[in-house]
């Protein structure tokens, strides 16, 4: 009988030398004449175990890792087909507390199953969303996902079954309307993964979800806005949406339900700012990536002036379990108004880096010392970045603060799409303030004044502070960045310029000695 | 001979009202809503923007990406209010007002934003007001203002744009780079008023800035230069050279374009007598504040030093000319039309109206003609353009006229364009009609070439026939035929609007197999399917209109065709209802008033015929002449008679026939063998060189008048400054008339067109006081329609029932051949106008200075021409040359050229065919031979020689 041995096809995994491990164990195999079965999987989310080689044994899936090329082989000697011990061993993975203590509804699959193959999926709960869905109408569809408490993981929030309503009940043009769903995987965030991560490693996943999202709310069309710089996620999803094809979940008639769905991906151009929707909606219909005012909403005017559903990939995701668990089972975890789970990415300056599905409220401090292990370089920590580029820096003293969209607001940050960037001791918080600006400057689309001027301007102003020859003179200058953030923050037309003083403001705060 | 010219009728600057901009476009809707704002309660339209709401309540919101003639777009941020109980600050011009809602535009924390705002807008901006071409006329000045910015903190010395590269490569107007605020108006009115696309905004963050295509400059870039972006221009950025070297203007007079037929309102802005800039003027029905390259900003050969200002006289055309007063002018002119007449006999002499002069003046000219001549010798420019548009659409539905307004264009559902190429000739209207595309409306264009609206940024035509020319009635029998033959007609319609007789007749013609699409697809170089697939469309579509140009009139089946075409609109019910119609797009700016006004040699005004009694007492009891029931001469008529000697003394007014019409040699001897031919023009142009008798004519920014566009819409024409030759135009056949023997009474043009109004039906309503109180009307205006008719025939039929009439395809006699295998047909271009008296005169010989053969690339294969190479163009009636042009928008077999510079000899070649019921000669096909050529043709190289010949005259002269 062939062995099964699972190394991710996956981004993290591959720049860390997993095609050549996958070479070197075909070889091997090859040359010891051992019967074995490479499965390429997705990562299973523990990165600074990448490479991670699985075996399937009696006593199930046994890990070695971080392996390279040159472990093989030792490992084919340690007899790892077997279980072998050696000093890469892990034993078997799902019992590390890592995985083990994590709560995995999204991620239930996430590197467990080969990536693509549709048997697979169905073999761990794939499709019986859908399969619920078919018997459900749009209303009851909706309704469980207004119950499940799911609010947009892209950042905003927003929840997820009040967006899809206004989509179903638009018809502007009558019942023949034509909608769509739009996912965005423009993953621009600094320090997240978790999109990339799904993608890569359950894409079916997000195949169902937007078929179940087309089905809700009467959209026949489906477009993935996928970044550039994922060029090996392009090709899992355009492998797995020619399976679901082939299988009969995407085209004309899903199942033999009458129900039509189609799903393509376009890749973005390298903008930051393609991420925000609206700008995304320009990009996709081939114009400049540019913010269109709201209102209309892209819910009722959005892909060529027609209602759309404009979900973050995680978000999309989420909604297979969701339909085949139910709404309520969803949101039994968490709390407050933070229902269900949220996939952290832990990056920076950290230890254990790598994806952590987590129900809310755990707190900063048991995500980054518990799951992350403390800093990378062993130096105290300084400053924790939540929520991608444009999310406040905390300081130390907060890092007891709960992982809870409301609790962080009130605590003057955000959690965004999940991504928490670790910095040591060793950070100038001063230049971080102006790296937020720098990126802003860099990232706008030019639209509105605020954001296209007074990021520069930040730039400038925060240089003035940095280099003034007098107390007076600096505070001045303060007062200067103070106004500037308040009108970038009050007038920018989108989040992009509207929360770039989140950063620099939280800077000035903690840590107004950097300043100087 | 006392001239009134004193007699003051300039507009007075006092009455000059500035637009409003209310910052975003008006709402369509009948519901309304009413909300509250800064404390006042104010009902608007559903749809209506908050700062539209406020705007209407004098409430002024500062702004700078915001204008009513763009959509919303939200990126200056100054716009910002309070609104009760909503989240933040939101802007005022993208969010809309909703019932109940209170808003508030000002207060401390608004004010601290936009200042804040407008404090980074300045960092980045030169400080040079004073001396910077837009003082005293910058929102960005004016908002600096309105927000109390008094101190800009972050200093001079970051990163800025301020040493940005000016582009000066328009001839008309300047991009300033460097006080560019990246509002994307210009790019927005590109984009959404002309539809052009050629400008967007390059780069992103702090380095966005407005580029014309990708780094390329204006004059080279897509741009068509309409001047869009200049208008929506809130700086210097986009500034008229003419502002730039003038100033600002001190007041504005409305009038009306004197170009091509769609009749766009302008406000001529002005210092003192002298024109600053042509501004199109938003309340312009006809073009809604837009306009194109010619009207906005081709004018200044009104004011040309070319322009001849005194009235000439010579013996003969060989003698040099001589500078007469206006009285000597005028007798000399009476005094050689009598002694023709007495030698020759009553119907000796004759003239021309002009379709670019006011309807007052073509009105005169023929009433001297009728009166003074005592004969209907009189003919108009029309004649050589859209005489089967009157003759057809007459006929058939009893209206010598368009059946639409332009608007009706928005709510088409397919435009099935045909023999016409708007983006060129119609620019105003094209850009209507290509928004209307971009909202989702068909087109499908039956064409020779591959025009641009075939395929060009969001226009792409769904179906294109590429028909041979002088095959469009076998292309509309086809049409007809699938109609019929696929049971897609209207038969309800038809059995209650149409003559049934006639029908059933007509019916059993169309149904004739002789014209399927698959009988004649061969013929016209089209596929039978596309052929059949564009008439289902057309039938099938809710509300379908045809829009059509001389591609259809100029031919020998020309009225065939117009006929043919009101026959398929009534067929599917397309005549009557709003996004509907039959539209004709009139080449010059009064063909549709010229024909109005009666100055065909068979038509008084109103489209009456002369052996008609009742209107001829009504004319002859008004006139106090008694009319001649036997129609006049026709242009072409006038050339046959004059080389038999029967013609030999002609009045020609603003057209310039050596030129423009067909079969030049044979123009020529007829105006060589008459014996005073008067020109009264602009210039001295190709026809002056033949004349005795030379009166300057007025340019449209002199004139007092009206001028009737397409959609048959009057427009009032106000002068801006008097009459540069101390005479209106209008005068002048009034004293020849005088001089002559009969006398008119006019104090002005206004009691000219009171006696139109009187004597004609169609314009009983009309008066200058009404045209200057209640705006631009569409005739008829009538006791039953005081405010004019911008749809005809809703609920019936001008002539009662509507009249299908049978269409047989008899082709042209002029045939390729093995000698003459190619097909020659002739267009426009948009930079230049008709014969280029006007345009050549101006700087959009930048665009194009020099006519060019357009040719397939087989075919020139074929003759071993390449791009660029001199070729001879041969007919069987005679030759010339120009230069070739490789291009993809023509099809093998024909070829294409533009008549725009006189050298270029188009008409040397084209044939004397013509419209069987109009005459309308056949410019559109000839059949000829291209070849390489190694010098100017024979033609060309005694053109030359005349022209110099001529010149030394002049220059004697001087």
């Amino acid at each position: 009988m062939s062995i099964r041995i699972y190394v991710p096809r996956e981004t993290t995994a591959s720049s860390l030398g997993a095609e050549l491990v996958v070479e070197a164990i075909a070889t091997e195999a090859k040359y010891r004449n051992l019967d074995v079965t490479i499965v390429r999987n997705g990562s299973r989310g523990a990165c600074f175990l990448e490479p991670l080689v699985e075996v399937e044994t009696a006593n199930g899936r046994v890990g070695y890792g971080p392996v390279t090329s040159d472990d093989v082989h030792e490992l084919f000697d340690a007899e790892f087909l077997t279980g072998g011990q050696h000093n890469l061993s892990l034993g078997n993975v799902s019992e590390l507390p890592w995985f083990k203590n994590q709560e995995r509804l999204t991620f239930a699959r996430c590197g467990l199953i080969a990536a693509t193959s549709v048997d697979d999926y169905k073999s761990l709960g794939g499709f019986v969303g859908l399969q619920n869905a078919l018997q459900k109408s749009s209303a009851d569809i909706v309704k469980e996902v207004l119950d499940s408490g799911l609010r947009g993981r892209g950042g905003a929030a927003f929840p997820t079954g009040i967006k899809w309503k206004t989509v179903m009940d638009a018809q502007p043009d009558g019942e023949h309307t034509q909608k769509y769903i739009v996912c965005n995987a423009d993953e621009g965030d600094s320090g997240t993964f978790s999109d990339r991560m799904i993608m890569e490693g359950d894409p079916l996943s997000l195949v169902e979800g937007m078929l179940i999202a087309g089905i809700a709310v009467g959209a026949t069309k489906g477009y993935i806005y996928l970044r550039s710089e994922y060029p090996l996620t392009q090709v899992i999803l355009n492998e797995a949406i020619a399976n679901a094809h082939k299988a009969g979940y995407l085209g004309a008639n899903i199942l033999g339900s009458g129900k039509a769905f189609d799903l393509e991906v376009r890749m973005g151009a390298g903008s930051y700012v393609c991420g925000e929707e609206t700008s995304l909606l320009e990009s996709l219909e081939g114009k400049r990536g540019e913010i269109r005012p709201k209102p209309p909403l892209p819910a009722l005017k959005g892909l060529f002036g027609k209602p759309t559903v404009v979900n973050n990939v995680i978000s999309l995701a989420t909604i297979p379990v969701i339909l085949e668990k139910g709404g309520k089972h969803y949101a039994n975890f968490g709390r407050g108004r933070s229902l269900g789970t949220l996939p952290f990415q832990l990056g920076g300056n950290i230890k254990h880096g790598g994806l952590v599905e987590k129900a809310f409220g755990l707190t900063l401090r048991q995500l980054i010392e518990d799951f992350g292990g403390g800093t990378y370089s062993g130096n105290p920590l300084r400053a924790v970045q939540v929520g991608g580029p444009l999310g406040a820096y905390f300081p130390a003293e907060l890092l007891d603060t709960p992982l809870d969209y409301e609790d962080f607001a009130k605590a003057g940050g955000m959690l965004g799409h999940g991504g928490v960037v670790v910095f040591d001791t060793s950070v100038n918080m001063a230049r971080m303030a102006r790296f937020s600006m720098e990126f802003c400057a860099a990232e706008s689309c030019g639209k509105c004044t605020p954001c296209r001027i007074g990021s520069t301007r930040g730039m400038e102003t925060i240089d003035r502070i940095v280099a003034a020859k007098s107390e007076h003179e600096r505070e001045y200058q303060h007062i200067i960045l103070k106004d500037l953030c308040e009108t970038m923050e009050s007038t920018s037309l989108c989040a992009m310029g509207g929360l770039t003083p989140m950063p620099v403001m939280s800077a000035v705060k903690h840590f107004k000695g950097d300043f100087q | 001979m006392n001239s009134i010219v004193n007699t003051p009728i300039l507009f007075d600057p006092q009455l000059a009202t500035p637009e409003i901009d209310f910052g975003t476009p008006e709402s369509t809707s009948t519901e309304t809503v009413t909300l509250q704002i800064d404390g006042h309660e104010v009902t608007v339209p559903k749809g209506t923007s908050i700062m539209r709401a406020a705007k209407q309540l004098g409430i002024t919101i500062p702004k700078l990406c915001a204008t009513d003639k763009l959509e919303a777009f939200g990126s200056c941020r100054l716009c910002v209010v309070e609104i009760e109980g909503r989240r933040g600050t939101p802007a005022s011009c993208t969010t809309p007002a909703e019932a109940g809602l209170k808003v508030t535009t000002q207060n401390g924390k608004l004010a601290k934003l936009r200042k804040g705002v407008m404090e980074l807008y300045i960092s980045d901006h030169p400080l040079d007001c004073l001396t910077c071409s837009a003082n005293g006329d910058c929102e960005l000045q004016d908002m600096a203002g309105a927000t109390g910015l008094r101190e800009v903190r972050y200093g001079y010395d970051g990163e800025n744009h301020t040493k940005a590269k000016k582009d000066e490569s328009n001839p008309y107007f300047t991009f300033e780079a460097s006080k560019c605020i990246v509002c994307s108006r210009c790019v927005r009115a590109c984009e959404e008023v002309q539809g052009t696309f050629a400008l967007t905004i390059q780069g992103n963050g702090f380095r966005s800035k407005v580029s014309a295509g990708i780094s390329e400059t204006f004059l080279n870039s897509e741009c068509v230069s309409c001047g869009a972006c200049v208008q929506a221009c809130p700086t210097a950025t986009l500034n008229e050279k003419s502002v730039i070297e003038l100033g600002t203007p001190d007041y504005a007079v409305e009038t009306t374009c004197a170009y091509c037929g769609v009749g766009c309102t302008f406000n001529a802005e002005m210092k003192g007598n002298e024109v600053v800039r042509m501004v199109p003027a938003k309340s312009g029905k006809a073009n809604q504040g837009h306009s194109c390259v010619k009207g906005r900003f081709a004018w200044s050969y009104a004011t040309s030093k070319e322009r001849m200002l005194s009235p000439m006289i010579r013996n003969a055309p060989t003698d040099p000319w001589r500078k007469v007063s206006w009285e000597e002018a005028v007798q000399y002119t009476a005094k050689r039309f009598l002694e023709i007449q007495a030698k020759y006999g009553r119907t000796s002499i004759g003239g021309i109206t002009s379709s670019r002069t006011t309807n007052e003046e073509v009105w005169v000219v023929q009433k001297m003609i009728r009166t003074a001549f005592r004969n209907n010798n009189t003919d108009t420019c029309a004649r050589v353009c859209h005489s089967p548009t009157g003759y057809g659409l007459k006929n058939t539905l009893g209206t010598s006229a368009g059946t639409q307004d332009f608007a009706s264009v928005d709510e088409t559902d397919l435009v099935l364009l045909i023999g016409a190429n708007p983006t060129d000739a119609h620019p105003v209207f094209a850009s209507r009609m290509k928004r209307r595309i971009r909202e989702g409306a068909e087109i499908i264009v039956c064409d020779p070439r591959r025009i641009d609206l075939v395929d060009s940024p969001h226009v792409k035509a769904s179906i294109h026939l590429p028909l041979r020319p002088g095959t469009n009635v076998a292309l509309i029998n086809a049409f007809a035929h699938t109609i019929v033959t696929e049971d897609l007609a209207a038969w309800d319609y038809i059995n209650e609007r149409c003559d049934t007789k006639a029908f059933a007749e007509w019916l059993e013609f169309i149904k004739d197999p002789k014209n399927a699409p698959e009988a004649v697809a061969d013929l016209m170089g089209c596929d039978a399917g596309q052929i059949r697939e564009a008439a289902r469309r057309y039938a099938r579509a809710p509300r379908a209109s045809i829009y059509y140009g001389l591609g259809v009139t100029e031919h020998s089946q020309g009225s065939t065709m117009v006929i043919g075409m009101a026959n398929l609109a009534m067929l599917t019910g397309n005549i009557g209802m709003n996004g509907a119609g039959v539209n004709p797009l009139r080449g010059q700016n009064n063909v549709q008033g010229s024909c109005d006004m009666g100055s065909f040699p068979h038509e008084f005004s109103g489209y009456r015929h002369v052996s008609d009694e009742e209107t001829r007492k009504l004319f002859s009891d008004a006139w106090g002449v008694e009319q001649d029931p036997v129609p006049g001469y026709r242009i072409p008529n006038m050339f046959d008679a004059a080389i038999k000697g029967d013609y030999r003394g002609m009045f020609v007014q603003g057209e310039d026939i050596a030129q423009s019409d067909p079969n030049t040699h044979h123009v020529e001897a007829a105006l060589n063998n008459l014996e005073c031919l008067v020109v009264c023009d602009l210039f001295l142009n190709e026809t002056a060189k033949f004349a005795h008798v030379f009166l300057p004519g007025t340019s449209f920014l002199e004139k007092d008048g009206t001028f009737t566009n397409a959609e048959r819409r009057l427009g009032r024409v106000r002068p801006v400054m008097p009459p540069k030759t101390g005479k209106h135009e209008w005068e002048i056949p009034v004293e020849i008339s005088k001089a002559m023997g009969y006398e008119m009474h006019y104090n002005n043009a206004a009691e000219i067109m009171e006696e139109i109004a009187a004597l004609t039906p169609t314009f009983k309503r009309v008066s200058f006081d009404r045209l200057d109180n209640e705006g631009s009307m569409q005739w008829p205006i009538t006791d039953a329609a005081p405010m004019g008719t911008p749809i005809m025939h809703i609920d019936g039929f001008v002539r009662g029932k509507g009249l299908f009439i049978k269409t047989e395809f008899v082709p042209t006699e002029e045939r390729v051949t093995p000698k003459f295998p190619l097909i020659l047909t002739t267009g426009r271009i948009l930079s230049q106008y008709n014969v280029g008296a006007q345009t050549r005169r101006t700087m959009n010989n930048l665009w194009h200075d020099e006519d060019v053969l357009e040719i397939h690339a087989d075919d020139a294969a074929e003759r071993g021409i390449k791009d660029g190479d001199l070729v001879s163009i041969r007919s069987r009636k005679g030759e010339t040359s120009l230069h070739a042009k490789i291009s993809d928008r023509m099809q093998p077999g024909v070829i294409y050229t533009t008549f725009h510079t006189p050298s270029s000899g188009a008409n040397v070649v084209t044939t004397d065919y013509s419209d069987w019921a109009t005459n309308c000669p056949e410019y559109k096909v000839t059949a000829v031979q291209v070849a390489l050529a190694t010098s100017l043709s024979e033609w060309q190289k005694q053109y030359f020689d005349f022209n110099e010949s001529r010149r030394k005259l002049e220059d004697m002269m001087k």
